[in-house]
C-alpha cells in the first residue's frame, strides 16, 4: 500500500490544473437540458476539451483519448470538479457507452463512434428503461427484427436522459418472441432517424431533463449491434457495471460538493442546531470515504482485477451520500431552502442547492433503484437465497 | 499511489483469522465463560507462537517489526473473532506505548501483557491478567508491576471485558517518559475501529448463515427482500468503512483515525442491531452468538473516545482547514495544508 501520489501523478495534476485554470469558462454555462443553448454551449465545450486533449483521458489515444490509467482519471476527476469546470453533457457516451465500446467494439464501431463521442460531435443519450421495464430491465419489449443487413426498431423507450438535444441513443431491443435475459441485442440509432419520435418529459421541476421514444420501424444497419446478436444483456451488464460502480459519480463530484456544504455551513453557523452540525460532519466524511473506497477499486483494477459486487454497493452509497448532502444544505438555509434562483432575494448559491437537492431525489432511482441494488448485493456478494 | 494490501499482508489477514476460526469459536467463547478464567492458556499459547504480540515490536527487541496496517489486520480478525483475551490493547498500545519510552519489553513478547490506563478510558481492561500496567499522572508515563496497584472490578455487560478501576500513586521510579498519551491515542482509537469492523462483518456473516437455514412461511428467511436489505445496508457500511480504516493505519492520520471510529461504530452498531432482528428470538437470548459481539460493539463503541469526541476532531478540521476533492491524501498535515493556504 502506497498512498502517496507519484512525482509523475503530481506532475499530471499540475498539467491538469494548470489547462483548466486556462480553459474553464468564467461564467457558469446555462444548463444543457433546459434549452438546446444550453446544450450546444455545453457541446463546445466538449470540443474544447477535446482539443487540448481531455476529452476522456483513460481512452486509447487512436480514438481520442490519453490512454491514461484509473488513479490519473481520478487525479482529472478532483482537479475538473476543483475548477468548477462545467458538468459533462456527454457522459451517457463518454462514461457508460464508451468503456463498453472499448470492450465489445468491432475496431469498425470503434473508428466510427469513439472519436466522435470524445470530441463532443456526437451526444449520446440513453435508451434503456421502458414503460414496463425499469429496474426490471429484462423486461424490455422494443424489438428489433432482422431484415438483411438491417435491423428494424419498434417500440417505446422512456426516462432517456438528455435525449431531447442529443444525436444518438444506444437501447436494449430484443428478437420478436424472446423472453427475459434471452434475446437481447444493444443496438445504437441515431435520434433523427425516420420513425423516431422524441417527446420531452419534464421532471418534477418542469425541467425537460429526460424524454421519451417512439420508435416506428426505425432502420439501422446491423453493425450498429454492439456485441453479439442475442448477447445485449451481458454487454448491457457491463455498461452498468460502469455507470453504477465507478466512472458514472466519480469521487470529486461529493467531495466539492460537500467542501460548499462546509463552507455555507461555516457562513451560516449562529443558529443552526447541532444536529445539523453533525450531518455537515458526516456528509464529509462519507465523501472522503467514498473518494478512498474509488481510490482502492481503481488500484486493484489496475493491478487486473475485475469490477463486482462494489457496483452495487458504490451505487447505494454515493446516492445517499448526495441526498444526505443536499438535505442537509437545506437544513442549514432553513425558510430560504424552498426559494429557487429566480427569487428576488435568493442569496448566490441557494438555487444551486435546490437544483442539486432536485438532482440527488433521483439518485436512489436511477441506474437501478436501490432496492434492487439490495437484492444483489444480498444475493450475490453475501449469497443470500433468492 | 497503490491503495490495495500487500500479499504478505493479506497472507498474515488470512493466517490469524484462519487461527481464530480454529480456536475462538462461539463454543470456545462459553467454555472459557463457564471456566471462571481471563483467558484460554491454550489459544494464548498460540497467539503468542505466531509472534503476534510482538507485531509492533522493532525486530531487534524480537518483534516483527511490522506497522499499524498489519496490526489493523490482526485487530479486525480478533473482533471478527470476538476475542477475550487482550492481544490487540497488549501489541497495538502497550508495546508501542513502551517501545517509544525506550523502556526494556521485558517478558511482553513471551506471554506477559501489559494493560494500558489510557486517560480517555475511565477504566482499564485485563489489569488482573496484566503483569504491568501503563498509568498516566497527567502527561508522565508510568509502568507500575501488577502487585503495586490495587483493582477495583467494574462489571461490564461484556462478560470478556474486564474491567477495573485502578488506585495507584506516581514516584519517581514508576516515571518512564512523558508526551507520550497522543500516540498511544491513536493507536488504541485506530485498533478498537479495527476490531468493530471486523465484528460488523461477524454480525452480517452470522445473521446470512441464519436466514439461510431458519425457514418461515415454507421458505428460508433470507429469501425476503426485508432480511437482504437490512443485511445489505449494514454490509454497505462495513464496505465504506474499510477503506477509511486502511487509510487511516497507512497514514497515521489523526482525523482519519477519527473518522474510521466513527464509520466503523456505525457500521458495528448496524450490523449488530440488524442481526439481532434478523435472528428474531433467538437473537435476543443468550443461546446464539450475537450477544457476544452486540456487546463488545457496544462497549469499544465507546472506549477510546466516544463518537462525539472523534466528531470533534473532525470538526476540528473540517471548519477550519482548507478542504477540496484533491486533498484526499493530503489529511496528515493539517498544518502543511493551512499554511499553503494562508
Amino acid at each position: 500500500m502506497d498512498l502517496n501520489y507519484t512525482p509523475a501523478e503530481q506532475a499530471f495534476r499540475a498539467e491538469v490544473r494548470q489547462w483548466l485554470a486556462a480553459h474553464v469558462p468564467s461564467e457558469p454555462l446555462a444548463d444543457f437540458d433546459s434549452t438546446r443553448e444550453g446544450f450546444e454551449a455545453h457541446r463546445e465545450w466538449e470540443r474544447t476539451l477535446h482539443r487540448g486533449g481531455w476529452g476522456m483521458v483513460t481512452w486509447p489515444i487512436e480514438y481520442g483519448g490519453r490512454g491514461l490509467d484509473l488513479i490519473r482519471w481520478l487525479i482529472f476527476e478532483e482537479e475538473y470538479y476543483r475548477a468548477g469546470a462545467p458538468l459533462r453533457v456527454n457522459q451517457n457516451g463518454i462514461f457508460l457507452l464508451g468503456p463498453t465500446l472499448i470492450e465489445y467494439g468491432t475496431p469498425e464501431q470503434k473508428a466510427r463512434f469513439l472519436p466522435a463521442m470524445a470530441s463532443g460531435d456526437e451526444i449520446w443519450a440513453q435508451a434503456w428503461s421502458e414503460p414496463g421495464a425499469g429496474s426490471d430491465l429484462a423486461g424490455v419489449r422494443a424489438t428489433a427484427v432482422r431484415d438483411g443487413d438491417d435491423y428494424v426498431l419498434s417500440g417505446h423507450k422512456i426516462w432517456s436522459s438528455r435525449a431531447v438535444h442529443a444525436d444518438w441513443a444506444f437501447g436494449l431491443f430484443r428478437e420478436p418472441g424472446s423472453e427475459r435475459h434471452k434475446g437481447l441485442s444493444l443496438v445504437f440509432f441515431p435520434l433523427d432517424a425516420p420513425g423516431v419520435t422524441v417527446r420531452p418529459i419534464a421532471r418534477l421541476d418542469g425541467k425537460p431533463v429526460f424524454a421519451e421514444l417512439f420508435l416506428d420501424a426505425v432502420r439501422v444497419p446491423v453493425s450498429n449491434r454492439l456485441g453479439e446478436e442475442g448477447q445485449g444483456w451481458s454487454v448491457c451488464m457491463s455498461t452498468a457495471g460502469f455507470e453504477r460502480g465507478l466512472m458514472l459519480r466519480s469521487p470529486a463530484r461529493f467531495q466539492v460538493a460537500a467542501a460548499k456544504l462546509v463552507a455555507l455551513y461555516r457562513g451560516r453557523a449562529d443558529g443552526v442546531e447541532p444536529e445539523v452540525r453533525a450531518r455537515v460532519l458526516q456528509a464529509w466524511m462519507d465523501a472522503d470515504a467514498y473518494a478512498l473506497s474509488i481510490y482502492a477499486t481503481a488500484s486493484r483494477l489496475m493491478a487486473g482485477g475485475a469490477i463486482g459486487p462494489e457496483t452495487s454497493t458504490n451505487k447505494i452509497f454515493w446516492s445517499e451520500l448526495d441526498l444526505d448532502l443536499h438535505r442537509t444544505a437545506l437544513a442549514i438555509l432553513g425558510a430560504e431552502a424552498e426559494l429557487t434562483g429566480a427569487a428576488p432575494d435568493a442569496a448566490a448559491d441557494i438555487g444551486d442547492w435546490l437544483d442539486g437537492y432536485v438532482f440527488s431525489l433521483a439518485g436512489p432511482i436511477y441506474a437501478g433503484a436501490n432496492e434492487i441494488q439490495r437484492n444483489i448485493i444480498a444475493e450475490r456478494m453475501l449469497g443470500m437465497p433468492r | 499511489m497503490d491503495f490495495r494490501l500487500t500479499d504478505e499482508q493479506q497472507m498474515l489477514a488470512e493466517m490469524v483469522g484462519q487461527m481464530l476460526a480454529e480456536n475462538c469459536s462461539g463454543a470456545d467463547l462459553r467454555r472459557l465463560l463457564e471456566s471462571g478464567e481471563s483467558r484460554d492458556a491454550a489459544r494464548w499459547e498460540q497467539i503468542v507462537g505466531l509472534g503476534l504480540p510482538g507485531t509492533m515490536a522493532p525486530e531487534t527487541a524480537g518483534g516483527s517489526g511490522l506497522g499499524a496496517v498489519e496490526m489493523a489486520l490482526i485487530a479486525t480478525a480478533c473482533g471478527y473473532a470476538a476475542l477475550p483475551e487482550p492481544l490487540v490493547e497488549h501489541a497495538g498500545v502497550a508495546i508501542p506505548l513502551l517501545v517509544a519510552a525506550g523502556a526494556d519489553l521485558g517478558e511482553a513478547l513471551s506471554g506477559a501483557t501489559i494493560a494500558v490506563g489510557h486517560p480517555i478510558n475511565p477504566f482499564v481492561v485485563d489489569a488482573d491478567s496484566a503483569t504491568a500496567l501503563l498509568l498516566a499522572d497527567a502527561d508522565a508515563l508510568h509502568l507500575l508491576p501488577r502487585d503495586a496497584v490495587s483493582l477495583t472490578r467494574q462489571a461490564s455487560i461484556d462478560p470478556f471485558r474486564r474491567l477495573f478501576r485502578v488506585h495507584w500513586r506516581p514516584s519517581a521510579e514508576t516515571r518512564i517518559g512523558a508526551g507520550l498519551w497522543d500516540k498511544a491515542l491513536d493507536h488504541g482509537v485506530l485498533f478498537a475501529a479495527a476490531q468493530l469492523l471486523g465484528l460488523a462483518q461477524r454480525a452480517v456473516d452470522l445473521s446470512v448463515a441464519y436466514a439461510s437455514e431458519r425457514q418461515q412461511f415454507g421458505k428460508p428467511i433470507g429469501s425476503f427482500q426485508a432480511i437482504k436489505h437490512h443485511l445489505a445496508t449494514a454490509q454497505v457500511k462495513v464496505e465504506f468503512a474499510r477503506p477509511v480504516l486502511l487509510a487511516a493505519a497507512a497514514s497515521a492520520s489523526p482525523v482519519r483515525i477519527s473518522h474510521a471510529k466513527i464509520a466503523a461504530t456505525a457500521a458495528a452498531e448496524a450490523a449488530t442491531h440488524a442481526a439481532v432482528q434478523v435472528h428474531g428470538a433467538m437473537g435476543y437470548s443468550w443461546e446464539v452468538d450475537v450477544h457476544f459481539l452486540l456487546k463488545r460493539s457496544l462497549a469499544l463503541g465507546q472506549a477510546w473516545g466516544t463518537p462525539g469526541f472523534h466528531r470533534a476532531r473532525v470538526a476540528e478540521h473540517v471548519l477550519s482547514a482548507p478542504l477540496g476533492a484533491d486533498r484526499t491524501f493530503g489529511l496528515g498535515a493539517i498544518e502543511e495544508i493551512r499554511s499553503e493556504a494562508a
